[in-house]
């Protein structure tokens, strides 16, 4: 392979494209992985990306693009600093979710129009542009209705703590997850989604430890460990 | 039937630890006992076991997994794989991304049992790529375990050898189909293989390969401490052992519940607090929306394979959604199919085409502009996805529909009532106005 270096792709990306390819028996399977890296350099999935792609896996643009417009969280417009992604499917809808959704769009819209789906309140890649959409079951039903920014979770929310959310992010801060690691922006984000974690052992063991046991959880097992209530003990021969 | 507790901590046990996801927390509750036991055994002992205790796949088709192993060719002419579905995305299910949050090296153990049992030595863990921290805690303890020893070459001096690779989705329910899963992984567009071959034969890269669900697998390292008989004191004789029922809606105290396969929605009602603020219940899933909702009469049914498939449903993933009175069923069906008509993948014309005219009859019905020829219609081309589809993708897309009419069907018809003065003027369903 030719070792063009682009404007847009450093030598870093570069590398990083060829480690992720050394995971897999069979170089194709890094594609999903190195669509989620060109995101983290440009916030989206841009022709220079499927470009990108195509050149370290050895495939045309049309295969690439093929996958990457396949996939819900490869964005093809530059999406704002965060993402968030309202659940709207029936459990958390029926719990809030549509309303809160809703409530998110007129906020978040400019001149009396809503702002729609996947679309994006300030400007693309600048601080405190947030990109809205509304996203399918994310697997926290126990804690409807759920938003995430940047794939991070913020449980059993509701219309002010959503607008407050927004605001704050606006603002420029970052509220901390409900259920994550402390929250920095989409692609950063994307970056861990390929496989890239804080090389710094502290930070990365902080962003670990980031909260997850919540309330609903753990709820089944507190039960138990309240009433006395037990798994069948394992016998002394196998134990 | 069982005479266990109500709730049964094995898999959730542990989640009560503070930390309970590093390594040396999951050490000092028994992580990795099991292992030890199981490398020490030939493998096929191990499938034996995991037949024996009856273990059936967590991910809501509950086929036998010491069967499904026992799939694997027993020479290694060709390499072997082990792919974990991680994809958890069926609408109302959320069991498998608290695990991996709270206990991922128990998946990394079973994946360990698993994979010696089967003859790999490489194991993907395919993670839906929308639960970051859960892909992170993931990332954190394979980094740990094979600093410790139990991946990497000859774990723990047996001479076997497994390395682990976390792969993250990018957003498409259908990757949760298991062939689907497969193409994501070779980096292709999700869409679903024709079977057979069935994966065990050509998977993978065309290899041997078995792709099982995280429960599945985190449940293997307890079976081998415990053996088959104590798995079976737990749940019902052909579905044995703990389950998690993820409760979710209007409930008091929605939550992760861990209790014996067979365990009835009345009584799970009775562990979650009742119903949120009194309010009646209407209608629920047993396993996500691709499973037929039940009403109030089903309070009593056992919630095991038999049990909910006797009933007219299935189990599906245990994914206990709870809908009371204020949700109207036509406007949740409609929902739910707008879900399906976005996931489906394309790949076949029943699915892709009849979600697609669904989901436009069911808004129009909501909005009050339907007709009691909907109602058939609606049936109709039900009736021409479910079967023929190519995958189940399809017939999980026919299921709240089917099963809102056959037990709300007044709902459906009221709406078309209000319409009825207007219908000489009802505009076809596609039509621009």
């Amino acid at each position: 392979m030719t070792e063009v270096q682009d404007s847009v792709f450093d030598a870093d990306i570069h590398a990083k494209a060829k480690e992720i390819i050394s995971r897999y028996p069979q170089s194709r399977s890094a594609l999903l992985p190195m669509l989620h890296l060109v995101q983290s350099v440009q916030g989206h999935v841009s022709q220079e990306g499927i470009a990108f792609c195509g050149k370290h896996l050895d495939l045309t643009d049309a295969e690439v693009s093929a996958v990457a417009t396949f996939y819900t969280m490869y964005k093809r417009k530059p999406c704002g600093e965060h993402l968030l992604s309202v659940c709207t499917n029936t459990l958390c809808a029926a719990m809030g979710g549509d309303a809160i959704y809703r409530k998110l769009q007129e906020h978040l819209g400019a001149e009396g129009k809503p702002l729609g789906h996947e679309a994006t309140a300030g400007t693309p890649g600048e601080p405190g542009s947030i990109t809205l959409e509304h996203a399918e079951c994310l697997a926290a039903c126990d804690l409807a209705p759920v938003l995430q920014v940047n794939y991070e979770f913020y449980d059993n929310q509701t219309e002010q703590s959503a607008v407050e959310l927004v605001d704050a992010l606006q603002r420029g801060e970052k509220p901390a997850p409900t259920r994550g690691a402390p929250l920095t922006d989409l692609k950063s984000a994307e970056l861990q989604l390929a496989g890239f974690f804080p090389e710094d052992a502290e930070r990365f063991a902080a962003d670990v430890d980031g909260p997850s046991a919540a309330t609903e959880t753990l709820r089944g097992a507190a039960l138990a460990q309240e009433r006395g209530w037990v798994a069948p003990p394992m016998r002394e021969e196998n134990a | 039937m069982s005479t266990a507790d109500p709730v049964t901590p094995v898999l959730t046990k542990r989640w009560l630890s503070p930390n309970s996801w590093r390594l040396s927390v999951y050490e000092q509750l028994e992580g990795y006992t099991a292992v030890k036991k199981a490398l020490s055994k030939p493998p096929e002992q191990i499938v034996a076991l995991v037949k024996d205790a009856g273990l059936r796949g967590r991910g809501g088709a509950g086929f036998p997994a010491g069967v499904k192993w026992s799939f694997m060719p027993q020479n290694e002419e060709k390499r072997h794989y082990l792919v974990i579905n991680a994809d958890e995305g069926e609408p109302g299910t959320c069991k498998d991304i608290p695990l991996m949050m709270a206990d991922p090296h128990s998946l990394i153990e079973g994946c360990v049992i698993a994979a010696y049992a089967m003859r790999s030595h490489h194991c993907f863990i395919y993670v839906r790529g929308e639960v970051l921290h859960c892909i992170r805690r993931l990332h954190a303890a394979v980094r740990e375990a094979y600093d410790a020893g139990y991946l990497g070459k000859d774990i723990l001096g047996s001479g076997f050898d497994l390395d682990i690779t976390v792969h993250a989705g990018a957003g498409a329910y259908i990757c949760g189909e298991e062939t689907a899963l497969l193409d994501s992984l070779e980096g292709r567009r999700g869409q679903p293989r024709l079977k057979p071959p069935f994966p065990a034969a050509a998977g993978l890269y065309a290899a041997p390969t078995t792709v099982n669900n995280v429960e599945t697998i985190a449940t293997v390292p307890f079976i081998v401490n415990g053996g088959s008989d104590w798995f079976r004191e737990m749940g019902t004789e052909k579905s044995p052992g703990p389950k998690i029922f993820s409760i979710s809606g209007h409930v008091e105290r929605p939550g992760q519940y861990e209790a014996p396969l067979g365990t009835t929605l009345r009584e799970l009602l009775e562990l979650a607090g009742g119903m949120k603020d009194g309010v009646p219940l209407k209608f629920w899933t047993p396993g996500g929306s691709s499973t037929p909702m039940f009403t109030a009469e089903h309070l009593d049914v056992p919630l095991d394979f038999e049990g909910a498939a006797e009933a007219g449903s299935m189990l599906g993933t245990t994914a206990v959604m709870v809908f009371n009175e204020t949700v109207s069923v036509p406007w949740a069906v409609m929902k739910w199919t707008q879900f399906y008509e976005h996931e489906s993948c394309g790949k076949c014309t029943p699915c892709r085409e009849g979600t697609y005219w669904l989901a436009q009859v069911l808004e129009r019905m909501v909005e009050g502009k339907g007709t009691e020829e909907d109602i058939d219609t609606l049936l109709d081309v039900c009736d021409n996805i479910l079967g023929r589809s190519f995958c189940a993708l399809g017939d999980g897309a026919v299921s709240p529909i089917t099963s809102g009419i056959q037990y709300f069907r007044d709902e459906f018809l009221a709406l078309c009532e209000t319409n009825k003065s207007k219908q000489s003027e009802s505009a076809l369903v596609g039509a621009q106005a």
